[in-house]
């Protein structure tokens, strides 16, 4: 038969298993320990009364009361790590954010998109091997018009409608003069690319009195109309997308013979014809051509043995094209809800 | 320039269709930029037969006829007078559409039902005739369509040939190119008719005094010509091409000058003095009455057809009034000559008068041609005109055309192209443009054709070639790009930190017109003196507004912020960094310069925090981030006495090394409000290039290794003594150790008296070999106070 003592050992294990069990907290669970080991615990005070058991019955009974504190010093530890981890739990969700509540309104500003263009277009070629060159906006008629072998009385120049300061000074209707200025300065071999602003008298709808070109002029030994195609080729692939084709057609520029336009296929319809390309599928993007000898002439090269290729684009149309703008002349009010948008 | 179609289809046997033509022609380097499909203006309009007239009981002036078309005989009220019984006239039924949207129902006039309209041209939008009714030809079906019956249907063709192209401004032109394209075989007109009377030369004498203008002039003598209205195909292909019809005579000259080329001139023979043409320059100041009215003041370059008289015609631009073909004109001389594009363009340009005429000669008219379209001029009058022509042509040619030899090496074709070609293709694309090709010796000579002035280098053979071909079996090659030559490109990449670093200060980059108001510089109170204020000036500017090259930035940003404003953009930061454009000695000076503007909140009130307005010091700080960023030191600022823009006591210029860059602070209130701003509006404005060139290579400091020691000094001084006096004053005691003297605070009001203001610094001491100890530092933190205290200064 079991002694009562150890009826009370029982019950008392069950107590404070259940008392541990339900704390809450870590001052909770020091007190639970305090009602049962503390110095007037209640398994104190029963170990304490094991001295006036028998001597044959002291042993059993101390065994167990020493299980019972052993077991209990164990769930009191393992609950105190239970609760340790969700103070720390409490502590953080005391400091929880709302991560629907807007940021810092830092204002982050924009380039142009004109410029953002420009720049990617230059960044294009001089990865090829082109450098940047920069020439005057104000400009002599000579470089502008005669040294590209355009004469005064020539019909080319009704293509230009020009703003002069004088007879022989001007806006530079092109950035074409800036080839002249390099080869004045620049033995071949010659790989350029200027993009800069010019003007023409012109304002409308889809024409601003000044826009942006990009210019470019690779002139060396044994330099072709295949090259122009290839350089010509990459560009577009690499700035409107590898699948987007493209086409040389015969034109007309008087600094360059053989002349080329070249059209890509239209990026809004993808060549079935929309109001953009006009239904034909293509939109004009580009006037090259090989280097004219008589530009060469001008500049003192030796035509026989250098051969050459020029290019130029218009950057406010392919900005155009590729933010699908539609009003040329918001690109110069500058309206800080244009702005924001590239 | 327009082409029809239908005409280009006499001259080039093709089976294309327009929109095949018109590819083929663009990508052979003649632009097509639009396919213009074109037929009748109306709708509903039958042929009729009138089978009886009665008047109309009630009103005197309108008939009422019985038309008959088809199967239907309809009841019409008519008013015109020219309708006979048995005519054949468009009838517009119950529902139809005329021109100028005129609708037409049953109705009923005075009384008498009207079951349609019989049409005039004007109605049905063939003419100008309003007078009658349009009778057609006996032969037309009544009850057919009109439509179907005219020549009505045809595409328009919108060529738009290259300035080099003066050969292919006409019909014959455009059809060389298709069967040069391989589009089809060409057929030239070649007109026969009987020619009768005296001969040409007994009527016409032609003297050249001027061949350098005038190679060549052709004539042709017609006489008994009865002059009257053209037939309804002619005017409707003149006017599809853009020219008003007149009469016959003078509709045949443009309708030759559009199918050939060659523009002509038909004189009122009878009015011509003498019988004698004289080509001869103008005297200085002569004066002349063209046909269109005007008395043209002459100089001495302008090229004048004469009779035995005086003046009657500006050669190749315009007739005169005197001598022009009217209604009685019986005897005709027709004038098919050839002027110098040169000479043609400088008149051109001069008298501000460009005419079809002139328009071709400028850009070159095939010499060889002025026979052959004389005569075709001669065969239509003689149809169209019954006019007897003359024998003969008159033909004065004293410089005949030299056909170009043209040295052609095929391999240098090959490689400019970088195509491969065999000998006996490049010789057939040439051919296949007229170009004779002829081997001597080993070499190539082309002979290109005398309508081809473009073609006179190898080059020139080479695009040919190429166009023939295509430029589409031309194969991409990627270059050998060789190291160059250059000049270091330094400003480029300068550039491009300035733009990235107002970016990351929160800037929107604007680029405006480089041209400006004068009007706006005054409104920055520049004075006279300044060189600013003596802009550049455009001889043909647009408007006032963009008259002068800009000498500064800020008019454009400031026109831009009142832009925004009025779109209530309130806040806003925006800079440009462009050119502006100092006139001197030769082309003036470009300069690259840098401004900025903000106005409103720099950072907008969110839910932790108010707005913060923006301020004179947003404005100085990025300045000083632009000369941090550009490593440039010896960044020095005084308050800005001289800028007249600026507020007088909110500005501050901006020296480095001593010299001055740059400026910026609160716009002046009347500077606002001269461009309709508020007055919190604040500017910078950085002269770059004395900047760029006073950025240092950054050389390595070693980083400290034992800490610093910081203590705090606090002053009170009056209100105009600037903070970086005290500062200087603190590092001039020049104290062991004291490595940095910051500027901590700055406040007014109690317990500082007024007057006064609170001025807090804080001293970073430390030693490159050691800690240093508390003790020390107190010793020379107490020595700079007292050094402070010796010039008269109140700590605090």
């Amino acid at each position: 038969m079991s002694h009562p003592l150890e009826d009370l050992l029982r019950s008392l294990q069950k107590e404070a298993l259940e008392e541990i069990s339900r704390t809450e907290d870590l001052r909770a669970l020091e007190e639970v320990r305090v009602r049962y080991l503390g110095r007037k615990g209640k398994l104190t005070q029963l170990l304490r009364g094991l001295r006036d058991l028998s001597p044959e019955e002291r042993p059993r009974v101390g065994e167990r009361a020493n299980a019972l504190k052993g077991l209990l010093e164990r769930e009191l530890e393992r609950r105190k790590e239970v609760l340790r981890e969700l103070e720390r739990r409490r502590a953080f969700e005391a400091e929880k954010v709302d991560v629907t509540l807007p940021g810092v309104p830092f204002q982050e500003g924009r380039l142009h998109p004109i410029t953002q263009v420009m720049e990617e277009v230059v960044e294009i070629f001089v990865s090829m091997g082109f450098e940047v060159a920069q020439g005057p906006e104000v400009e002599w008629d000579y470089y502008n018009f005669e040294a590209l072998n355009i004469p005064r009385d020539h019909p080319a120049r009704d293509m230009h409608d020009t703003f002069y300061f004088s007879s022989d000074v001007l806006l530079r209707t092109h950035t074409s003069p800036v080839q002249i200025r390099v080869m004045e300065a620049q033995r071949p071999p010659v790989q350029i690319v200027a993009p800069g602003a010019v003007y023409r008298r012109d304002s409308d709808i889809s024409h601003t009195p000044m826009f942006h070109q990009v210019e470019g002029l690779m002139v060396d030994e044994g330099v072709s109309f295949a090259h122009l195609k290839g350089v010509l080729t990459l560009f577009v692939h690499r700035f409107f997308g590898k699948e987007t084709a493209l086409r040389f057609r015969p034109s007309y520029f008087p600094f360059t013979e053989p002349s080329a336009e070249v059209d890509i296929q239209c990026v809004i319809c993808k060549g079935e014809g929309c109001r953009v390309c006009g239904e034909t599928g293509w939109l004009e993007i580009l006037g090259a051509g090989m280097v004219d000898p008589e530009v060469f002439r001008m500049v003192g090269y030796d035509t026989e043995r250098y051969t050459g290729f020029a290019f130029g684009m218009g950057v406010e149309r392919i900005a155009m094209l590729r933010y699908g703008i539609n009003d040329i002349r918001l690109f110069f009010q500058n309206d800080v809800r244009f702005l924001g948008q590239f | 320039m327009r082409v029809s179609y239908l005409w280009l289809k006499e001259l080039v046997e093709t089976s294309l269709s327009p929109q095949e033509l018109a590819e083929l022609l663009t990508m052979g380097g003649l632009e097509v930029e639009g396919v213009e499909e074109v037929g009748g203006e109306f709708e509903r309009v039958f042929i009729g037969e009138i089978l009886q007239i009665v008047p109309h009981p009630r009103a005197d002036r309108l008939s009422l006829c019985k038309v008959r078309v088809g199967r239907d005989v309809l009841s019409i009220v008519c008013g015109a007078t020219n309708i006979f019984e048995g005519a054949k006239v468009p009838v517009a039924l119950h529902g139809a559409k005329l021109a100028k949207g005129m609708r037409i129902k049953r109705s009923k006039i005075r009384g008498e039902v009207s079951e349609g309209m019989l049409c005039s041209e004007e109605e049905l939008g063939l003419g100008e005739d309003s007078t009658g009714i349009m009778i057609l030809p006996d032969e037309a079906p009544p009850g057919e369509a009109l439509e179907d019956y005219l020549p009505l249907k045809d595409y328009i063709l919108e060529v738009s040939p290259t300035p080099n192209r003066g050969d292919c401004l006409s019909v014959l032109g455009v059809a060389r190119e298709v069967a040069a394209l391989g589009g089809g075989a060409l057929r030239l007109p070649s007109p026969e008719f009987p020619e009768e009377g005296p001969p040409a030369e007994e009527m016409v004498e032609v003297r050249i005094e001027a061949p350098e203008l005038c190679p060549r002039y052709s004539a042709r003598y017609l006489w008994d010509v009865k002059v009257g209205p053209s037939p309804l195909w002619m005017r409707l292909r003149l006017e599809r091409a853009g020219i008003r019809a007149i009469n016959n005579v003078v509709d045949i000259t443009n309708y030759v000058m559009l199918e050939l080329g060659q523009p002509l001139h038909a004189f009122d023979y009878d009015r011509i003095r003498g019988g004698e043409i004289v080509v001869r320059k103008a005297s200085e100041g002569e004066r002349f009455l063209t046909l269109d009215g005007k008395e043209r003041v002459l100089d001495g370059e302008t090229l004048l057809i004469c009779d035995a008289e005086g003046p009657v015609a500006i050669a190749g631009v315009m007739g005169g009034l005197e001598s022009e073909i009217e209604e009685e004109t019986e005897r005709v001389l027709l004038e098919s000559a050839h002027f110098s594009p040169r000479g043609i363009r400088r008149t051109s340009q001069r008298l501000r008068l460009q005419t079809e005429s002139s328009y071709r000669f400028e850009r070159g008219v095939d010499p060889e041609g002025t026979v052959l379209a004389a005569s075709r001029a001669a065969a239509l009058m003689r149809e169209l005109a019954s006019a007897k022509v003359s024998p003969g042509v008159v033909d004065a040619y004293p410089l005949p055309f030299k056909p170009r030899r043209i040295e052609v090496r095929p391999e240098r074709v090959r490689s400019l192209l970088g195509l491969s070609l065999r000998d006996e293709e490049m010789m057939e694309c040439l051919r296949r443009l007229g170009i004779e090709v002829r081997e001597e010796g080993g070499r190539w000579v082309a002979v290109p054709p005398s309508w081809r002035f473009d073609l006179e280098r190898e080059v020139d053979m080479a695009e040919e070639v190429a166009r023939v071909k295509g430029y589409g079996a031309i194969p991409e090659e990627a270059p050998l790009l060789r190291p160059q030559e250059a000049a270091p490109r330094e400003g480029e990449r300068l550039r491009r930190e300035v733009r990235q670093l107002m970016v990351s200060l929160g800037f929107y980059e604007a680029i405006t017109y480089s041209f400006i108001s004068p009007r706006s510089l005054e409104a920055l109170r520049i004075p006279s003196g300044d060189h600013r204020a003596s802009p550049l000036p455009l001889i043909n500017p647009l408007s006032e507004e963009q008259s002068v090259m800009r000498t500064s930035l800020l008019p454009g940003l400031l026109e831009v912020a009142r832009f925004n404003l009025s779109f209530k953009n309130e806040d806003v930061r925006i800079f440009e960094m462009r050119k502006v454009f100092l006139p001197r000695e030769g082309l003036p000076e470009e300069r690259d310069a840098l401004a900025a503007l903000a106005m409103g909140y720099w950072r907008p009130r969110w839910w932790k925090e108010e707005g913060e307005r923006v301020s004179f010091y947003h404005m100085k700080g990025c300045v000083e981030a632009l000369c941090r960023r550009l490593r440039v030191e010896q960044v020095e600022f005084s308050p800005a006495e001289a800028i007249p823009y600026l507020h007088p006591f909110q500005g501050a210029v901006v020296r480095v090394e001593g010299e001055e860059v740059g400026c910026f602070g609160c716009l002046h209130p009347e500077v606002a409000e001269a461009f309709d701003l508020p007055g919190e509006v604040y500017i910078l404005e950085v002269d770059l290039p004395s900047l760029f060139g006073k950025g240092r290579t950054p050389a390595f400091t070693p980083l400290p290794r034992y800490p610093a020691v910081v203590r705090d000094l606090a002053v009170v001084v009056d209100e105009e003594v600037p903070a970086e006096e005290i500062r200087l004053l603190i590092l001039s005691r020049k104290v062991p150790f004291l490595e940095r003297v910051e500027v901590l605070d700055c406040y007014r009001g109690a317990p500082i008296p007024e007057g006064k203001k609170g001025l807090a610094f804080r001293l970073l001491y430390r030693s490159s070999s050691r800690t240093l100890t508390d003790e020390e530092v107190n010793r020379y933190h107490r020595e700079v106070a007292d050094h402070l205290v010796a010039k008269g200064i109140t700590l605090r």
